[in-house]
Parts: structure tokens; sequence; C-alpha cells
């Protein structure tokens, strides 16, 4: 560990795949994965698209130790598809966080750690992966009631669509300054609503609303960091220590409801206004 | 009665508003934190049961919410409204329904949207559905109209059942066709072409119903303008899908749908291999 000291051996997490990601945050030599690409379970959507599948269909889950605590961890892999959700992909979170419900019913402690590398949906699976997304969300809200569920964001791809609705449900939401979190991805706000309201190719702009630093100011994230693998790993250590909260961020109903009707509609938004509208009131 | 009639011509002309002043006849219906969200309290086949409506608000604080999306407002003022239920019935063995009326085009895509945070409004009302749900309370949707991607995900698809009207006007889909071409780099004739023979990329119900996801169609005179008789068999099926639930508060029946072959195998690799997978601790 005394490596950890020396600059020069830094790990940026952004850089690794979701194995490797998995495998950082795991204590040393406790990573077991569940449904592994030697299972072959591929996507039945892709072949009929001409698309070429991927034995894990970008998503890793596996069983190990943070710390000492049996958790399940799960993370997608932003470089297949987008990190997009199809069927196969999406019945791994929903089933795996299923199974750790059941676990936890039973008597056994199991938290659980979530890597979002994700645009959402695959729309190529487009209404199996929604489908997915509302068995996810069920079983994290069943979930974090028993047990803390820490979710990641530390980028390039982000988490948007369906899942960024997911990471609004978890207990403990971590972000790097690479992360974006947003409903709508730039694109698609460009589509249906103009350059004028979303300009898809400014990035300073899309970082400054959606960006780790902006999420954190603003109170819709727990905590934001740098992104080398040590510094990730404590993160995580922390927040699985805090235990299961005593409200969750989905439940600020009346703050956010208040905070909401006050905010003037007349001129555009800007990053800067954000956060001042945020601060009038108390974080979420 | 009527407290919140915000009588403009969307309001007249939306579906969703129809449905719900037709089944909400003998209830009492008041206006959500928001007027775009509806609520009525009242019986059905001596049940108690809530409706909850979004709808157009052509007066919306949000510009970009004024045709029924479900935006910020929305979202909060759902999880709200969902709240009131629960907390009303805490203490009671007999769990009051929840029956969502759903036609929402999308949810809402705006700069402040996501400057303030829309993905958390939409968590807050799929968190109050899942968690009304998992308490005990019967929750199904009745769709309508449109139910698209993550407005569904907010108002609807945490349903312990779902029930549809048998028409064309009733639509679920992930993304609208335009920005789905766009995203996926191919023609709108193009996905129309995929949807024919790829049902999860299908934009019509039949195929949307071999996804496991859809527990009955429901065949009426006219969705737009129903009759007395539309009326009673929506009544009449809306009981029969509470009555059919039997303290079931998962939504996993889903899985057994003709086209989630992939699904359930997963669930099922995963079940196989957990126990050999547990950390030495």
């Amino acid at each position: 560990m005394s490596n950890a000291q020396d600059s020069r051996l830094n790990t940026n997490f952004v850089e690794q795949g979701a194995r490797k990601r998995i495998e950082y945050v795991l204590d040393s030599g406790s990573m077991r994965e569940l449904v592994t690409p030697f299972d072959r379970v591929i996507s039945p959507w892709l072949e009929v698209q001409g698309i070429v599948p991927q034995f894990d269909d970008g998503v890793v889950v596996a069983r190990g130790a943070i710390d000492g605590k049996s958790v399940i961890a799960i993370a997608i892999d932003g470089s297949f598809q987008g990190g997009s959700l199809g069927e196969v992909a999406g019945a791994k979170i929903a089933g795996a966080l299923e199974l750790a419900v059941e676990a936890n019913q039973a008597g056994e402690s199991i938290a659980a750690v979530l890597m979002f590398e994700t645009g959402g949906v695959r729309l190529q699976e487009a209404n199996l992966g929604l489908a997915a997304i509302a068995e996810i969300q069920s079983a994290i809200v069943a979930l974090r009631k028993l047990q803390p569920v820490v979710a990641l964001i530390t980028g390039p791809v982000g988490c948007f669509g369906g899942m960024s609705i997911t990471a609004g449900l978890c207990s403990y939401l971590l972000m790097t300054r690479e992360g974006r979190l947003g409903l709508n991805g730039p694109q698609v706000i460009e589509q249906e609503a103009g350059v004028g309201e979303y300009d898809s190719r400014d990035r300073p702009f899309i970082w400054g609303l959606t960006g780790g630093e902006q999420r954190y100011t603003t109170g819709l994230v727990d905590d934001f960091f740098g992104s080398d693998v040590i510094e990730v790993r404590n993160k995580v250590q922390e927040y699985l220590r805090k235990g299961v909260p005593d409200t969750f961020r989905s439940e600020a109903i009346q703050s956010s409801l208040d905070r909401l009707k006050n905010v003037d509609t007349q001129h555009q938004i800007t990053s800067e206004a954000a956060r001042e509208i945020f601060a009038k009131g108390a974080s979420l | 009665m009527n407290t919140a009639a915000i009588k403009t011509d969307t309001v007249k002309t939306h579906r969703g508003r129809v449905w719900f002043d037709l089944l909400a006849d003998n209830m009492m219906v008041h206006e959500g934190a928001v007027p775009s969200v509806m609520i009525a309290n009242g019986n059905l086949a001596e049940l108690p049961c809530s409706l909850i409506l979004v709808q157009p608000d052509k007066n919306n604080l949000y510009p970009r919410a004024i045709n029924g999306e479900v935006g910020l407002l929305e979202g909060w003022a759902l999880a709200d409204a969902i709240h009131n239920i629960v907390s009303k019935d805490a203490e009671s063995e007999q769990k009051s329904a929840i029956i969502a009326i759903v036609d929402v085009p999308s949810q809402a895509y705006g700069r402040r949207e996501e400057a303030l945070g829309i993905h958390q409004a939409l968590a807050a009302a799929v968190s109050a559905y899942a968690q009304a749900r998992q308490a005990g309370h019967p929750v199904i949707s009745l769709l309508v109209g449109k139910a698209m991607s993550g407005a569904f995900l907010a108002h609807g698809y945490q349903a312990n059942t779902i029930l549809a009207l048998n028409d064309d006007g009733v639509m679920v889909h992930a993304m609208g066709k335009a920005a789905a071409a766009r995203i996926t780099m191919r023609s709108e004739e193009e996905l129309d072409q995929l949807a024919k023979t790829i049902p999860p990329m299908a934009y019509d119900l039949k195929s949307f119903a071999t996804l496991g996801l859809i527990e009955k169609f429901i065949d009426v005179s006219s969705a737009d303008a129903p009759s007395s008789k539309d009326i009673e068999l929506v009544q009449i099926l809306l009981a029969d899908a509470l009555e059919s639930l039997k303290g079931d508060t998962q939504i996993t029946k889903r899985l057994q749908g003709e086209n989630r072959g992939a699904s359930r195998r997963v669930r099922e690799l995963l079940r196989a291999q957990w126990k050999k997978a547990e950390p030495n601790l």
C-alpha cells in the first residue's frame, strides 16, 4: 500500500474498465464475478441488427467484501454501446439487487456499490431497457431500507436517461469532476427543444450544468472528489460505513416544491443561478 | 366538487383528463401540489382508492412542461400526492389502491430542467410509487394515451399491474422516434422497419405486450369520448385487477412475458451462482 503515497504511481479510476473498477473498490482477492463472459449470455436483440454483442453485455456483477463487509458490486462498461442498458445488462443489475434484498430479508448483511457509466436505455432494445430500469429502481428502493446503496459516477460517459433517476434513488451518490449526471442527454434535448435551449457541442456549458462539481455544489450528490483509485476506494468505504441514512434525497418533497415554485422562469438559467437557487433552501 | 377545473382547451381534449373525470365521478377530486397533478379519492368496488393524473397546464411555471410532460414540479408533486395517501393509511391494515391514469407525452426536455435536477424530481415520484407498492398499496396503471420514457418511469411503471386501452393512441416507448433516429444514426423509416422484427423496438402495443408488461387490453368504443359502458367496463377490470393481486407487492410477474426469456435466464444463473460467490469474511 505504500505505493499509494507515490504520486508517480497514481492510477486514474476513470480510465479503468468495469471489471477493474470493481477489483479496485473491493478488498484485495475478494472479487467473485457472477454470470461471467464464460456463461455467454449475450443480448438476443443486437446481432439481428448487425451489432456485435459482448459476452458480458456491458455489465459486470460481483460479490466480494469492502472493509470486511459483504457487498454486491456492479459496474457498467461505458465502452460497450455507451454503457446503455438492454435486456441482459439490465437483468444482471436488477437480478443481483433482487437477490441482495432477499438475502438481507433472510438475515444476511449485504450492501451494494453501483458504478454508473451509462447513457440509459439501449435504444436497440428500447422497451426492454426501460422495463429493466423500472425493475432496478424497484429493487433499490427495497434494498436501501436494509443496507446502504452507494452509487459512483466517475465518467467519462456519466449517468443519463432512466439511470439518472436510478442514481437519485441511491442512499449515497458520489461523483468526480469528470462525471456528469442528467436526465436527458445533450443531443436529445437539442433534438427536442432546439439548439438555443441546449447546445450539445458546448462542452463547458454542459459540464457547468451537469458536471460533478456543480452537482455537489447544488446538493444533488453527497460528495465530490478526485479520480485516483485510492481516493475513490476510500470514499466508497467511508460511505458504506455510514450505514442506512435517516432519510433519502428522493424524500425531500416539501423543500424541493417550495424551492422550484419560487424560481424566476422568465429568464433562461445559468449554472451560477442554479447554485443560488439551491443555496436559498436546505440542500436536498 | 371539481375545485381545480383548469378548463383550458388542451385540458378538455386531454385524454387522460377525460378518463380521470369520468372514473372520478363519485370521488372527491382535488388539485395536487401543482395544477398539473390531479388526485381523486373515493371507492372502487367498495375498496378505498385514489386516482392520480398528470395533465397539461398552459400556465405551468416551467414552459417546457406545459403539454402534460412530467417535469420538475410534476415529479415532486406526484411524490407528494402518493406520500399523502401512504401516510393516511400508515396505521391501517387496509391500504387504499393507487391508480395512475397515464397519458404522458414525455419528460420535460430543457436547460432549466437539467440545471435544477429533473432526474431527482422523477426519482422522488418513482420512490413514492415503489414504496407505496412495497408497503402493500395495490398500484395499478391504466394507459389511456402515451406512456413515454422517463415520464412513464415516474408515473406508472412501478405499478403491480399495467392495463391498457386497446387503441392506437396508446403508446409506450423509451424515446420519441425522431430523437431515437438521431441517437442511433438511423432514419425513422429504418427504425420502423427494424421494429417489425424486433419486438422491444416496436411502438405498437401488441409488441409491447409480448414483453410481459401489459396484463390486459381493454376494448372500448371510443378512447377519446368513452361511453358509460366503456367506463363501466374499465371499472370492472380495475376491480378485477385489484382482486387478483392478493397481497402481491412485487413487479416480477412481468418476467413471464413471451419475449423476456433472457431476463429469466440471467436471473436463474445469478441465483445458481450466488452462494458459491459468497466472500470469505
